[in-house]
């Protein structure tokens, strides 16, 4: 393992059997997550970026051992994190915690907050009694609440409160890792800033190491450090946030990139990049490189062989074979936008 | 020409504990043929709510008030069948979960040709035809096959497409579209957003987009209102709120939505509104419903509401511009 990394997973597969009617017999095989490799330094944010379906969400659940992978290695902290079981594995859990995106569903409606929160310490055998009161207390101010509010139910707190709430619970066993999968898709854009910026505090002050799961590539230049962009299962493109931002070189980040228009684009409008077709069902990748049916600058080349992820300068990777090809600019203009 | 829709004064209003309470409180604006105009706002500003009742359909248990009138023509008071009559050939609308919207036991060919039986008196095979042909319009994969599926068997693009078509069946002149690409993947959102723009330059639609996405705004609309609490409070073209934003709302809305600038760096905190949009049922009567979050409120805010006036060219409900020199921003 490279020094500085807490969090190191090589060749991460992940395959489903895919299923006729309720009993049915397998009739294919859905390859999630195809060969996923991912390294996580102490203290950084890993952004994994995707679109529904590309596997981004499978892979932060392989990490956690929330569903074990088909295939592959995770180091973590000095572990070999697959082969541990039973007390061990259970011990060493508490070094990483999730955040979901739905923060109604992820929280046991008839559980009072404070409940929830101590559960994982109570678990863990890490506090017990007043110092577990003091705890919940004290993680309920972290994250901005009032410890008063212990006593409450979920269904009495607005979404962007139990958001809050989950992050107390997930940061309640002083994990040294957080998966945070989509925390701020289903909030409004001003209390989706807040937790934010609070998760970005905390981090911090923790020096968590975090993968930051999102569809959303403009929130995820604010948080993390590098980016990762999935696409059918496998990551097409990695590398620092600031230069994926400023120069994508896989044409399917380039797409995204486009496709999150600034409000600064309004005028002079940006050519956009406008992919025709739909994602492709992972059950059915097409042959090649998964996103060719969709990508503008394909050449037959791209339908027969599938680019690996290469390195083209230290820290940066790319699965193209015309990387840096397709910039927002050099392609057609989404025919002419009428009169607004 | 009196303007294509003109809404004065609407109000809707949900019963709770035996009182009522305006979701919609006092909106007015005209639409002009042709135009796209954005009611943009975040969750609990009421703009589901306006858009509904702009179409005669809102909840059962609300009050609606106000004035609606189409092209001069009062709509207000008028009974349903006239409503029925409007919905579909004049106006139509596209929700944010096409999925629900779609129905599930009947093919998308035959939602299409019922849509458009409904308002044209047309031979069966003739609106087939038609039917295929409004697919095709919106870009349906393989229209002729397509008319043939079952909504359970499209991907979320295809199934608002699906649902576009339905919309467009019967030649609306104005689309209202709620969220329509909210519950889709961002690369097929902008297709869909590309193919909105498309239909209104091809077809001279009148667009009214109902969007939290305040980038979509900026792309898809040429006049917006900014709502908060069910009011109002600004109201300009829509590259001018984005190049200048005039109310505090819309200034801390813009600089909390996180950009992609590669200088910005990833570490650096956004720009957040603290507190949250007041709950409809606990919102504080006389001063400004964004007081309480406001960063720039002094002693009136909370005394007196603001009206809507004109400020700088734009419409603004906000006591900064309301000094001795009505339309001037008054520096503290």
């Amino acid at each position: 393992m490279s020094s500085g990394a807490l969090l190191e997973a090589t060749g991460l597969l992940k395959v489903y059997p895919l299923r006729l009617g309720l009993f049915g017999s397998t009739v294919g095989r859905v390859r999630a997550v195809d060969g996923v490799s991912l390294v996580i330094g102490r203290g950084e944010t890993l952004g994994l970026v995707g679109e529904s379906g590309s596997g981004k969400s499978t892979t932060g659940r392989l990490l956690l051992r929330l569903e074990e992978p088909t295939a592959g290695e995770i180091l973590f902290d000095g572990d070999h994190w697959l082969s541990l079981t039973g007390a061990e594995l259970r011990r060493k859990r508490r070094g990483m915690q999730i955040v979901f995106q739905d923060p109604h569903s992820s929280l046991n409606p008839r559980m009072t907050v404070g409940d929830q929160i101590a559960e994982p310490l109570r678990v863990q055998g890490l506090a017990r009694g007043r110092e577990l009161s003091r705890r919940v207390a004290s993680l309920l101010t972290e994250v901005g609440l009032s410890p008063a509010v212990a006593d409450r139910f979920p269904s009495e707190f607005s979404g962007g409160q139990r958001q809050r709430i989950a992050i107390a619970r997930a940061l309640a066993t002083e994990p040294k890792f957080l998966v945070c999968d989509e925390p701020v898709s289903s909030l409004d854009a001003s209390i989706a800033a807040q937790v934010l910026n609070l998760l970005g505090d905390l981090r911090d002050r923790m020096g968590l190491a975090v993968l930051f799961i999102s569809h959303d590539l403009a929130v995820v230049s604010r948080v993390a450090d590098r980016v990762a962009v999935m696409y059918c299962g496998r990551i097409v493109e990695q590398g620092p946030t600031a230069e994926i931002v400023r120069e994508p070189l896989h044409p399917y980040t380039a797409a995204l990139l486009s496709a999150v228009s600034p409000p600064e684009a309004v005028s002079p409008p940006t050519p956009r990049i406008v992919l025709e077709g739909e994602l492709p069902s992972p059950s059915a990748p097409p042959a090649g490189c998964a996103f060719h049916p969709r990508c503008p600058i394909a050449r037959p080349r791209c339908q027969e062989e599938t680019p690996v992820l290469t390195g083209t300068r230290p820290d940066r990777s790319v699965a193209c074979f015309f990387p840096g090809e397709l910039r927002a600019g050099r392609v057609r203009e989404a025919g002419p936008t009428p009169p607004l | 020409m009196p303007p294509l829709l003109s809404v004065r004064d609407l109000r809707v209003e949900l019963p709770h504990g035996g009182r009522w309470f305006p979701a919609v409180d006092g909106v007015s604006f005209d639409l002009e043929r042709g135009e796209a105009l954005a009611l943009a706002g975040e969750s609990g500003c009421g703009k589901s709510l306006l858009g509904r009742a702009l179409i005669n359909l809102p909840p059962e248990t609300a009050r609606v008030s106000g004035s609606i009138s189409w092209a001069g023509s009062e709509l207000t008071g008028e009974p349903e069948s006239r409503w029925q009559q409007m919905r579909g050939s004049r106006m139509a609308m596209v929700f944010q979960e096409p999925g629900a919207a779609l129905d599930p036991v009947q093919t998308i060919g035959t939602q299409i040709v019922e849509a458009i039986r409904l308002h044209r008196d047309m031979p069966a095979r003739q609106a087939r035809l038609l039917a295929v042909e409004r697919l095709r319009e919106v870009a349906f994969p393989d229209p002729a096959a397509g008319a043939e599926q079952y909504p359970h068997r499209l991907s979320g693009g295809q199934k608002q497409r699906a649902l576009l078509a339905v919309a467009l069946a019967a030649d609306p002149e104005l689309l209202i579209a709620d969220e329509p690409t909210t519950a889709l993947d961002a690369t097929v959102a902008s297709e869909v957003m590309d193919l909105l723009a498309r239909l209104r330059e091809r077809r001279g639609l009148t667009l009214l987009l109902i969007s939290h996405d305040l980038p979509l705004v900026a792309r898809a609309s040429g006049r917006a209102l900014i709502l908060y609490a069910g009011r109002v409070v600004e109201e300009a073209r829509t590259a001018e709120i984005f190049r200048s934003p005039r109310h505090p709302y819309t200034r801390a809305l813009l600089r909390c939505l996180p950009r992609l600038d590669p200088e910005a760096g990833p570490r650096r905190r956004l720009d957040a509104i603290t507190g949250t949009v007041p709950d409809l049922y606990d919102r504080t009567a006389g001063g400004c419903a964004f007081a309480p979050r406001c960063p720039e409120r002094f002693g009136r805010c909370t005394e007196s509401e603001p009206a809507l006036g004109p400020a700088e060219g734009v419409l603004v409900r906000c006591f900064l511009y309301d000094g001795p020199e009505r339309g001037v921003r008054v520096t503290a």
